[in-house]
């Protein structure tokens, strides 16, 4: 289990339309510990449905130890996990923290780092670029937002990056060009993305063609727990019987029961929730970026973190 | 908790001793009659009080002697301590998780004042007292990674986190049993642990490995390894095999108590913060068999492990040429009677 600190919401601020930036110390004043670059913590947000754990990336400088800082977009027709964060969420609130953990490091011998953001994907690259500028190492950073308006930090990604950051503004009908950007580059060049998935796609699927070794792209990977239907899981060590409503993820409500389930990502991507199905008597709706195809086929595991059952009921070792 | 320090040797005339106190908490490996080789992982977060688990760093009354031999090793072979350049996030790391934990668990022999990233370090074993800028390196006398763990007992590697698989690009390393650090820096995880036998068939490695890549901050963990070592020398390298490998045919019946010893690490694992690395820390705790053998259990345990275990894991542990003498001497400790399961001394 991750270890999890009580903290206070020091500072609120709205940093562009639906983008909301939350300072966080520790709820007894002590100092937090330091972090790497891409490093993101779980908030555990009181929802009215019961506790909802989300993850988001660190932004701010990993030397103060007085403040971590998230930056929140508001997720339409979501779980209620962001929404939450704009609408009720207050300074002076306590929240339980997941202290950092890293599944977006970046590549320390790598000779030149290219970092690219899409939207609210600019977090994590960020965090990066605010790294790789302290140790002085060669890097680009390339953001992509909606209209000017929109790109959330882009001040402070330019006062780190300097001439090295390229804006693209698709009001302006700008856009990222993976095929010029990836092409050419030297052996030795990393390339990191965080956006949305159709980027994340492009990103890969050029890279790829272009020849790069997969272990050069590295991409932030996080799903949210998509919705779906009702069903019910029965842990198997303790006879427990589990109801998982639509909107809440099958961890989420193990969790809720009190049991505690190991977790690291919570969005799909660590494999450390991954649970064995004892029986099942419904289909399994697979979320997640971690099972193999081979795996899932063969229906005996399943990440509660993101995924579910269609309906009925399943059996887990728990 | 203050510890009275030994003056001693870990080579030349050998004068390294355990008092009774260090014997009672010792480390020892064996809770069954039959060893078989497995990861036995577990939290690293604490243990009884007084135990070696007490602490994340466990410190005795040898520390002031062992670091005393760690500059002598340091001193013929500046090799022994490495680091590549892109592990100086963490060595800053490994410096901030030793001196908090060192003065926050031995209040009476270590101090550290932090006043924004001016620090000052007190270490009263050793006379030290030193103020630095926390980050930067041309405050302290050397690297902050060899500066403090030439002040702490115990080996140390860090793994670098990268392609899906830990190498080995900081070590520093003095006093390890069976193998060195220029041979092992920048080994990925299972190369380097390539030649245990048995380890790899049935899979063990692969299945540390997938747990170290999600190790995560503030959950160290440990396990415990052993080997047997002639004489109670800390530097048992293969650079200097020559000095220290004769020893073993020196092994009589009459000398098996004082010159005979259990060697045991007790390895631990942590997540680093800044680097995103793992720290690998080997703490080596020594015991003669005529230490061992003040305890019937552990005298009849530690016979019944040495007797039956398998030719290629005493090979592999060195200890074929002499095992016979050692057996033979405690075998007449032990009268055949069942020793209930646990590595409790008494
Ligand atoms: S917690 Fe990471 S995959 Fe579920």
């Amino acid at each position: 289990m991750r270890p999890v600190i009580e903290m206070t919401i020091a500072r609120t601020l709205d940093v562009a339309p639906g983008i909301r930036e939350f300072w966080l110390k520790a709820a007894d004043g002590s100092a937090l510990p330091a972090y790497s670059g891409g490093s993101h913590i779980v908030l555990g947000l009181p929802l009215p449905g019961g506790l909802q754990r989300n993850p988001y990336s660190l932004v701010g400088d990993p030397a103060d130890a007085s403040k971590w800082r998230i930056a929140v977009r508001r997720q339409e027709g979501s779980r209620g996990g962001s929404a939450w964060l704009h609408d009720t969420a207050a300074e002076g609130m306590r929240l339980q923290v997941a202290v950092p953990a890293n599944l977006f490091p970046m590549a320390r011998l790598a000779r030149h780092h290219v970092l690219i953001a899409g939207g609210i994907g600019i977090t994590p690259i960020l965090s990066h670029a605010r790294e790789m500028a302290r140790l002085g190492l060669s890097f680009e950073v390339h953001y992509a937002y909606r209209a000017r308006a929109f790109a959330a930090l882009a001040d402070e990604v330019g006062a780190i990056a300097g001439d090295r950051l390229r804006r693209y503004d698709q009001s302006d009908g700008e856009k990222v060009d993976f095929e010029a950007l990836l092409a050419g580059r030297p052996l030795g060049t990393h390339a990191y993305l965080c956006g949305p998935q159709p980027m994340v796609e492009a990103f890969h699927a050029i890279g790829t063609r272009l020849g790069w070794p997969g272990d050069r792209l590295h991409s932030e990977r996080f799903v949210a727990p998509p919705p779906g239907d009702a069903f019910s899981v029965r842990l198997a060590r303790s006879g427990l019987r589990v109801e998982v409503p639509p909107h809440r993820s099958m961890l989420e409500a193990i969790e809720a029961a009190g049991v505690s389930a190991p977790f690291m990502c919570r969005g799909g991507a660590c494999g450390q929730c991954e649970l064995e199905v004892l029986e099942a008597d419904s289909a399994l709706q697979h979320n997640d970026l971690y099972l193999s195809a081979e795996v899932r086929a063969g229906g005996r595991r399943i990440m509660p973190c993101v995924s579910r059952a269609c309906g009925g009921c399943i059996t887990v070792d728990l | 908790m203050n510890i009275r320090f030994r003056d001693e040797t870990f080579r030349g005339d050998y004068s390294y001793r355990n008092s009774d106190a260090t014997v009672r908490r010792f480390p020892f490996p064996f809770g069954l009659d039959e060893y078989m080789y497995s990861v036995n992982i577990e939290r690293h977060n604490g243990g009884p009080a007084g135990s070696v688990y007490e602490f994340a760093f466990d410190i005795d009354e040898h520390y002031v002697a062992e670091c005393r031999d760690r500059a002598i090793t340091l001193e013929r072979d500046p090799g022994r301590c490495v680091s590549l350049p892109h592990m100086i996030d963490a060595e800053w790391d490994v410096l901030e998780l030793i001196m908090t934990s060192l003065a926050h668990d031995y209040p009476d022999h270590f101090g550290l004042q932090c006043d924004g990233a001016r620090w000052t370090w007190t270490n009263r074993p050793l006379g030290i007292e030193q103020a630095f800028v926390f980050g930067d390196a041309a405050t302290l006398p050397c690297p902050p990674f060899e500066y403090i763990t030439r002040q702490t007992q115990g080996d140390f590697v860090i793994m670098d986190q990268r392609d899906g698989d830990l190498w080995a690009d900081a070590g520093m390393i003095t006093s390890q049993a069976d193998w060195s650090m220029s041979f092992d820096t920048g080994m990925s995880f299972k190369e380097w642990h390539g030649p245990v036998p048995r380890a790899h068939e049935i899979g063990v490695f692969d299945r540390a490995l997938k747990y170290l890549l999600m190790l995560q901050l503030g959950q160290p963990v440990r396990r415990l390894n052993w080997t047997m070592t002639v004489n109670p020398r800390l530097d048992t390298a293969p650079e200097t095999y020559p000095e220290w490998g004769p020893d073993r045919a020196s092994v009589r019946l009459d000398n098996v108590p004082d010159k005979v010893h259990l060697r045991v690490e007790l390895q631990a694992l942590f997540r680093l913060p800044r680097s995103n690395g793992v720290l690998f820390s080997i703490r080596c705790y020594l015991a003669s068999v005529g230490d061992l053998a003040r305890y019937p259990r552990w005298a009849k345990r530690l016979h019944r492990v040495l007797r039956d275990l398998p030719q290629d894991l005493a090979e592999y542990k060195g200890l074929v040429r002499y095992r016979p003498t050692v057996l033979e001497w405690l075998s007449r400790l032990d009268d055949g009677a069942p020793v209930a399961p646990g590595t409790h001394p008494e």
